[in-house]
């Protein structure tokens, strides 16, 4: 006996442009159960929850609620319906205690002012029904991550939300933390309220969740309860056929080492003593392509700002083509061929108030400045070939403003900036991120093209489909350690076992 | 957030665009047009050298705003530098007595210059270095130095002022009024130090490295960073640019008063900072040229050195710029409003 779904996606699409984030998704969600989504980065999770939420408005297709059509006008509107939603980013006031945060914007008002003493009641009541002995005077600050947690759901429920979505809330809760959410979780199915769930983890997940639903590339490749499922079947229908990334460059010699981490670590930055790269040594000669896997956490954008010069080591060293590159500035890193393509290209990749051609040059405009002047000639050329060479769809003269570009091709400039400077060692953190299957295989096969004229490539990526691309090795980090080392004919399963993502048997 | 696809055609002629654009440069048209209508002696080459003069002194300042403001800061602190410099400059001619020698020296003028600027080079690095090194925000670091140096500037004179700057042909120091007084070519010498200044910053904008580091690190300074610019040198370099060109200011004052009080340039920050505005640049950093600077402090000296020739009294005038800086940032805000991404 299946109860009736208390909300259904029919047919749900959404399109940016001429970008299909979602396509056609169909699914449940039954009352009082979990419904996990699965998929990758940019497989559309984030897009389908803003959808469910009303802080976007799907392209096609309709939301049924209660056995009736809906639209959101927008996510307040959807909270009043009893869809509240928990992001990975918490939305608490910080500086503000626990009472005023789950009454805020919603102040109970009494005679003269705000009914706090009501108010606290309340808390105190939803404290309580959640089991967590957390003082509703307490400022938010001073909780651990996973109370502030139960502080958003408490803030749910106080508005008598009946389904509640949580994106990746376990990704910084510490594992007996995780253990009260599950709790948290269970005893709010057990009342009737559905939960969609969002994770990672995939064990943590399967744990849970009485239904998976699995996207890839904005598709919906499967929908089954969890008695029918289990971890290879997930994996399998989240990874699906590969789309050809390219292969592993062949047919040259590889170089002397270019670039060598000995003994590298890197403290937290919180500085609470505990290294987020511990001790980790690496070497990649030039003409070689290492693909760095690992979850979120697992510390490799640290181990790649260490190595770029942003953060600063504690212990080991890096030597570029045999000489340590400690105490060297950015610029001076950058001059003597070592670059980074960071992770967040909005916030660390491109100065959006110029154009596509004054990013190309912003890293090697030392380069053509002759005298006092840069010189334009030069400046012009190397922006021309700069498109030319990573094919950014833009005109050669670079003069559009960077916003206009797409995503894939907002990367492209990042990349095309660091190349400009004749790099012996490129660095890049995630840059497959949010662009689409097109633009990636077109920056994979211009690293490829890069280490066949002698450039040492190192990249990190969270999508395991990645690793088995261009790179000639596979390394696997866990917790600031290479947990495992790979050449490229590894099965995927076994990437994913050693990043601690799934526990092989 | 609906967001309505960006049209692609650029080529498009948009008069609200163009308007918007050029705002600066038709208000200053508005301005001349106005004026000329309700006053006959407005619109004469006399005048406007006359008002150009008074421009200069806040178009110098606005220079080293612009580059403080480009790079995302803001110094509080050029009018109080103003005033300092001026009464350095005052100081030096006046004689610096050397007990142990027991003679007074009489600096000749072009060591005045040169020293002064080196003060207001001084004041500017302590603003950078408190910005860009010890991470104190800008308006606090400039506002903090901007009291500092008023205080030294009323402890060295007691408040008084130095008059007669113009030196003694025995003492070999005669020439401070050139600043103030003379004309080349029928044009103040005040107004060509802006217009020379002008162009070597609009040349350093437009054509050197560090230019590009600047609008870069406005732009996105962690970008910048990881690009290889030396964000930290860039940014204490704009302060003490900033600081130089305050101290040419004061000293294009005090030559043209022939006197420096230690009162000078005060509140001056503050029209430096509207001029930039009307300029069409961002206060958050990345956005702006000389070429709009300029045209937005033409845009306040022309203003109120028109409501004065016609008769408008000086509270109007006070109210008169308050509403254009308004309106200036209210357009500003119309143009660089986030757009939806496509």
């Amino acid at each position: 006996m299946t109860a009736q779904p208390v909300l259904s996606a029919r047919n749900i699409a959404k399109a940016y442009g001429n970008i299909h984030a979602l396509k056609g998704v169909n699914f449940d969600i039954h009352p009082g159960q979990v419904t996990t989504l699965f998929g990758e980065n940019g497989a559309g999770k984030s897009t389908l929850m803003k959808i469910l939420s009303g802080v976007v408005k799907p392209t096609s297709g309709e939301i049924v609620l209660d056995g009736a059509a809906v639209t959101f006008a927008n996510s307040t509107d959807a909270r009043n319906r009893g869809i509240s939603i928990i992001h990975q980013e918490l939305s608490l006031a910080r500086n503000m205690n626990v009472r005023d945060n789950i009454f805020m914007g919603r102040e109970i008002i009494g005679r003269s002012g705000v009914d706090f003493a009501e108010e606290e009641r309340q808390t105190r009541l939803l404290m309580a029904e959640l089991e967590e002995d957390i003082d509703p005077l307490t400022p938010v600050e001073e909780l651990r991550l996973g109370q502030q947690q139960i502080v958003e759901i408490a803030r749910a429920l106080s508005v008598n939300s009946r389904i509640l979505i949580m994106d990746e809330p376990t990704s910084a809760l510490s594992a007996t933390e995780v253990e009260v959410l599950f709790k948290v979780i269970r005893d709010l199915t057990a009342r009737g309220v559905s939960i969609v769930y969002i994770s990672h983890h995939l064990e943590e997940a399967l744990q849970i969740t009485h239904h998976a639903v699995v996207l890839r590339d904005g598709a919906m490749t499967a929908y089954a309860k969890r008695s029918e499922i289990d971890l290879e079947w997930i994996v399998r229908n989240m990874v699906g056929e590969n789309f050809d990334l390219g292969s592993p460059p062949e047919g040259y010699a590889m170089g002397e080492t270019a670039l060598s981490i000995e003994n590298l670590s890197v403290p937290d930055a919180a500085g609470v003593g505990f290294s987020v790269v511990d001790r980790l040594s690496l070497s990649v000669k030039a003409g070689e392509i290492i693909c760095i896997y690992g979850l979120m956490g697992a510390g490799r954008t640290e181990l790649l700002e260490c190595v770029a010069g942003r953060l600063a080591p504690s212990g080991g060293r890096v030597m570029l083509q045999g000489r340590d590159v400690a105490g060297l500035t950015i610029a001076q890193r950058i001059a003597r061929g070592l670059v980074l393509v960071p992770e967040d290209r909005q916030r660390d990749g491109l100065v959006q108030t110029m154009s596509v051609g004054q990013n190309l040059s912003l890293a090697s405009i030392g380069a053509f400045t002759k005298g006092l002047f840069t010189s334009r000639k030069a400046e012009t050329a190397v922006v021309a070939e700069a498109i030319r060479k990573v094919t950014v769809k833009t005109d050669a003269s670079g003069a559009a403003p960077i916003g206009s570009l797409s995503g894939g091709n907002q990367q492209k400039v990042v990349i095309g900036k660091m190349l400009a400077t004749n790099p012996k060692v490129i660095v890049l953190d995630e840059p497959s991120r949010g662009i689409d299957i097109g633009a990636k295989a077109e920056v994979f096969r211009l690293l490829a093209e890069g280490a066949k004229q002698g450039l040492a490539v190192i990249y990190s990526t969270s999508e395991v489909g990645e690793c088995l691309s261009i790179a000639h090795r596979i390394i696997v980090m866990h917790r600031g350690r290479i947990s495992a080392e790979f050449d490229h004919t590894v099965a995927k399963e076994k990437i994913m076992a050693a990043s601690g993502e799934a526990v092989a048997h | 957030m609906s967001s309505t696809p960006k049209p692609n055609t650029k080529q498009g002629f948009d008069p609200i665009a163009l308007l918007l654009e050029g705002r600066a440069f038709f208000a200053l048209i508005a301005i001349i047009v106005v004026f000329s209508l309700l006053s006959p002696n407005y619109l004469s080459v006399a005048n406007f050298l006359v008002m150009a003069s008074h421009v200069a002194i806040y178009g110098i300042l606005a220079i080293g705003m612009l580059l403080v403001i480009l790079n995302g800061g803001i110094d509080l602190s050029v009018g109080s530098t103003l005033g300092l410099s001026g009464c350095i400059a005052g100081f030096l001619m006046h004689g610096v007595l050397i007990e142990s020698a027991g003679v007074i020296l009489y600096p000749p003028v072009w060591a005045v210059v040169i020293l002064t600027c080196t003060m207001g080079a001084l004041v500017g690095f302590v603003n950078g270095a408190l910005v860009a090194l010890f991470k104190v925000p800008a308006f606090v670091a400039s506002l903090g130095v901007m009291y500092v140096a008023r205080g030294i500037a009323l402890l060295m004179t007691n408040g008084l002022t130095f008059n007669n700057l113009s030196g003694k042909a025995e003492l070999g120091n005669q020439g401070f009024n050139w600043l103030g007084f003379n004309r080349l070519g029928g044009v103040p010498i005040g107004v060509l130090v802006l217009a020379t200044l002008a162009i070597l910053a609009g040349l350093t904008l437009s054509r050197t490295a560090f230019g590009r580091w600047l609008y870069a690190s406005g732009g996105n300074e962690r970008a910048a960073e990881l690009s290889g610019v030396p964000v930290k040198r860039v940014q204490i370099t704009v302060y003490v640019l900033s600081g130089i060109c305050a101290a040419i200011a004061g000293l294009v004052l005090s030559s043209q008063l022939t006197s420096a009080g230690p009162t000078a340039g005060n509140s001056y920050e503050l029209t430096a900072i509207a001029a930039v505005v009307i300029g069409g640049a961002a206060l958050t950093g990345g956005r702006g040229t000389i070429r709009g600077t300029m045209l937005g402090a033409f845009v306040i000296g022309f203003l109120s050195d028109g409501l004065v020739i016609i008769g408008v009294s000086s509270y109007w005038q006070t109210v008169f710029t308050g509403a254009v800086i308004v309106l200036a940032v209210l357009l500003n805000s119309i143009q660089y409003k986030p757009k939806a991404n496509a």
